[in-house]
């Protein structure tokens, strides 16, 4: 089993959980295991059918696309780290209000 | 028994001395030995050689390891007239510096042949008192205490971010501030803004920040500036010129915009944003080598996986702790020590209480940063990031 590290704005889809666990040879069969145990997580996370770009993971501390991308081997017991950008700061500093 | 005159003729006789024009040749030289002034602080203020470091004779052997670690490199020691610092190198010596010589005549000598020295910019008593701590690092010290005096940062918000990183680069005595931003201070923002206080409700975020920092350290200058950070003003406020730029936006267009104009004038970003228990902390740097917020997060991500602080809350110490970790980037970027965060993300869980590490690299691909770029001006960075990605939805 690989332990995936779920972020904050991704919680509500895991019923609150850190951290999950799901099985697969790479990091690609990891992600669409992870998305069938937790349906919700599919719409946050695909977008026609693959993962979207605006989400980084880390096997390792090290970006998977700076590996094999979704062929990345994954041994078991390792940890994946799903991690999309987090604004959060001052909301006085720019015209967009979210 | 000796007297001086004895103790002093029987020193020189176990050392090695230079002259000046000797010295000065050494100086010249490719790989310039290391001068050691060990006069009286009055002394040094009057006039040194150039590029020597300083410790008084009284510290010299608590001090000089962590000013000079390397017990090979060469020293030449000075003071006025070649006595005090004669005693100097024998003591350097016998602590196992193996190339320390003696600059006989001392800088009476040196300046009497006409030879060049800085006068240092000195602090004043006051400041010698509130810096104190600082100067007692071997990493800050006097010169590096100017150079955060002379540094120039621009906060991108005065906010839960901005607030504790503003606080900590006043108290540090970085000499003036910028600071953006548009908004007023509101009752929803004292759980966490520290710098604002409930007197200043309602009032412009830049004057209530501006009030209490130059309060904190009459040496700070805030400069205000009263709006949003937009495509429109963003060259106006970099054109002030500033060193290091302390990023605490809330939402993703200015975080880009903030990019692509920080790779372009090319100033580093140290890089904080937080959401409820957790907290992201790095440092952009092209310009030195490292990634920027693009070779990170190519994509925004859709609004809905954007939550803001707004919307989704946020722990109160938590903007606390990564905007002082992004003020202690700040510093070390300004005093040029340590290693700096370029290339790296922390990642801050305060519910768990774990700091993680992620490798981010240079994307050679990078639209900003990198070989071949292909946005070279401004983009509409609220269309950026509504983007596709949110409209197919």
């Amino acid at each position: 089993m690989t332990r995936v590290r779920i972020p904050p704005m991704l919680r509500a889809e895991v019923g609150g959980a850190r951290e999950v666990e799901a099985q697969g040879e790479t990091v690609g069969e990891v992600i669409e295991d992870l998305v069938e145990r937790y349906p919700a997580l599919r719409a946050q996370l695909y977008r026609d059918g693959d993962l979207g770009e605006f989400v980084n993971v880390y096997l390792g501390g090290e970006d998977v696309r700076t590996l094999e991308g979704l062929d990345t081997p994954v041994r078991d017991g390792s940890t994946l780290i799903l991690l999309p950008a987090m604004a959060g700061g001052s909301p006085g500093v720019g015209r967009y209000e979210a | 028994m000796a007297s001086y005159r004895e103790l002093l003729a029987r020193i020189r006789e176990e050392i090695e001395e230079i002259s000046a024009i000797e010295a000065r040749e050494r100086l010249e030289s490719p790989d310039p030995p290391v001068f050691v002034d060990v006069r009286e602080p009055d002394e040094w203020e009057e006039g040194h050689i150039p590029g020597a470091i300083y410790v008084p004779r009284g510290r010299l052997e608590s001090r000089i390891e962590g000013l000079v670690p390397d017990k090979v490199r060469p020293l030449v020691v000075y003071c006025a007239s070649g006595a005090r610092s004669a005693f100097a190198t024998k003591v350097l010596s016998e602590m196992g510096y193996t190339d320390v010589v003696n600059l006989a005549g001392g800088i009476v000598d040196w300046k009497r042949n006409g030879f060049e020295v800085t006068i240092p910019r000195v602090l004043s008593p006051e400041q010698r008192a509130r810096y104190s701590r600082h100067l007692l690092i071997p990493e800050v010290g006097e010169e590096g205490q100017q150079r955060l005096l002379d540094a120039r940062v621009l906060l991108v918000g005065a906010g839960g971010l901005g607030s504790p990183a503003s606080l900590y680069l006043a108290a540090a005595g970085v000499g003036t501030l910028g600071i953006v931003d548009g908004d007023v201070v509101d009752e929803s923002n004292l759980q966490r803004q520290i710098v604002h206080s409930t007197e200043s409700l309602g009032e412009p975020k830049v004057a209530s920040a501006k009030r209490t920092l130059e309060a904190l350290n009459p040496d700070v200058r805030v400069v205000p500036f009263q709006e949003r950070l937009t495509s429109e003003n963003v060259e106006r406020i970099l054109a002030e010129g500033w060193d290091v730029i302390v990023d605490g936006a809330d939402n993703f267009p200015t975080r880009y915009l903030v990019n692509d104009a920080s790779v372009w004038h090319g100033i580093p970003v140290v890089h904080g944003s937080i959401y409820r228990f957790e907290g992201q902390v790095t440092v952009f740097d092209p310009a030195r080598g490292g990634p920027c917020y693009r070779c990170l997060f190519p994509q925004p991500p859709p609004p809905e996986l954007a939550p803001s602080c707004a919307e989704g809350g946020v722990l109160g110490v938590l903007p606390g702790i990564i905007g002082s970790l992004q003020a202690n980037e700040a510093l070390k970027l300004i005093l040029e020590r340590g290693e700096a965060l370029a290339g790296r993300l922390l990642l801050f869980d305060a519910l768990a209480t774990t700091l993680d590490e992620v490798t981010v690299r240079r994307d050679p691909a990078c639209p900003i940063c990198g070989d071949s770029p292909t946005i070279t001006e401004y983009v509409d960075y609220v269309e950026f990031c509504a983007g596709p990605v949110a409209t197919e939805r």
